[in-house]
């Protein structure tokens, strides 16, 4: 069975859309964060994990995601897989966080 | 001025959904002693300088020197580490040359993968959906829609990134650069090329 990640000749796929977007801030540390913790001396993550992780999503939440969204969702998840984050832990420092905004 | 996660402070907008996460886990990943602010700062700027003229570089000294260009086809990490470039501890680059009968154009399929320490972060269409579907299977079509039309003549090979092997194209030299110098021939080499979905400008069209 064809995996939702693995586009290749999807069908039904339209025209390329050419336009760019500027990184936004957020973008570039969870870009930054992934690239950190994949870095030889921290080794926390591989990249088969991450790739793994993506590949991993709801595939509707996959075909809906932007790029860094599906990055960002995969560090959660390896995150709380490795036990080094809890669901609850990241839920309660968005509302602190919120809190002190 | 910046707060702690570098949000200029005049933006008054509620963070979105992400923003928010991306915040959380950043804290709470700084917290835990897993990176320090510093880090990830030192991170995005590394990132942020890495740019295709890298990769414009390198090819400019293969377009120069065939000796160069062989190594770089042989051992393309080894070749750009000569010239003082870093492409940091991602996997095996492979270059490929584009000739007046064979062209190559670069996708991953799959995701995303790219010789990020060459030419940068990816382009937004470079991780579209409808890129990574189409350009295997209508490579043509595709590349008529960047502006590219080869002659039927040329054959063309889609190249499928993974995330252990990136590729590098080598466009063609456009004619008419005999005696342009590295810097000017680099001033070509644009990040399409590199990717496939473009020839290099020609000094006309600078």
């Amino acid at each position: 069975m064809t995996r939702v990640h693995d586009r290749g000749g999807w069908p039904g796929a339209g025209p390329v859309d050419k336009s760019e977007h500027e990184l936004s801030w957020w973008e570039k540390r969870t870009d930054a964060m992934m690239v950190l913790l994949q870095s030889p001396d921290k080794r926390v993550i591989r990249v088969d994990e991450m790739r793994r992780a993506i590949e991993g999503m709801d595939p509707a939440a996959y075909e809906k995601c932007k790029y860094y969204e599906r990055w960002l969702t995969a560090l959660e998840t390896l995150m709380i897989e490795k036990g080094i984050l809890t669901r609850e832990e990241i839920e309660r420092k968005v509302k602190e966080l919120d809190g002190r905004r | 001025m910046h707060d702690e996660h570098g949000h200029p402070h005049h933006d008054e907008r509620e963070p979105t959904y992400y923003e928010k996460r991306t915040d959380a886990i950043q804290t709470l990943l700084i917290e835990k002693g897993l990176f320090t602010a510093d880090e990830v700062r030192r991170a995005v700027e590394e990132m942020d300088a890495r740019s295709p003229a890298r990769g414009a570089q390198v090819v400019a000294r293969a377009w120069l020197d065939p000796a160069f260009k062989a190594r770089l086809l042989a051992n393309a990490k080894e070749a750009i580490a000569e010239l003082g470039i870093t492409v940091g501890f991602e996997a095996t680059i492979v270059a490929v040359e584009n000739t007046e009968r064979l062209h190559h154009v670069v996708v991953c399929t799959l995701c995303s993968c790219y010789p990020r320490g060459l030419l940068g972060y990816p382009p937004d269409w470079y991780k579209s959906l409808n890129y990574r579907a189409r350009v295997v299977s209508d490579p043509r079509g595709v590349l008529n829609e960047f502006g590219l039309t080869l002659a039927p003549t040329v054959e063309v090979r889609v190249l499928d990134s993974t995330a252990d092997m990136r590729y590098l194209v080598i466009p063609q030299r456009p004619a008419g650069t005999e005696r342009l110098g590295e810097e000017e021939l680099a001033g070509l080499v644009t990040r399409d090329s590199m990717i496939g979905v473009a020839q290099a400008r020609t000094p006309a069209s600078r």
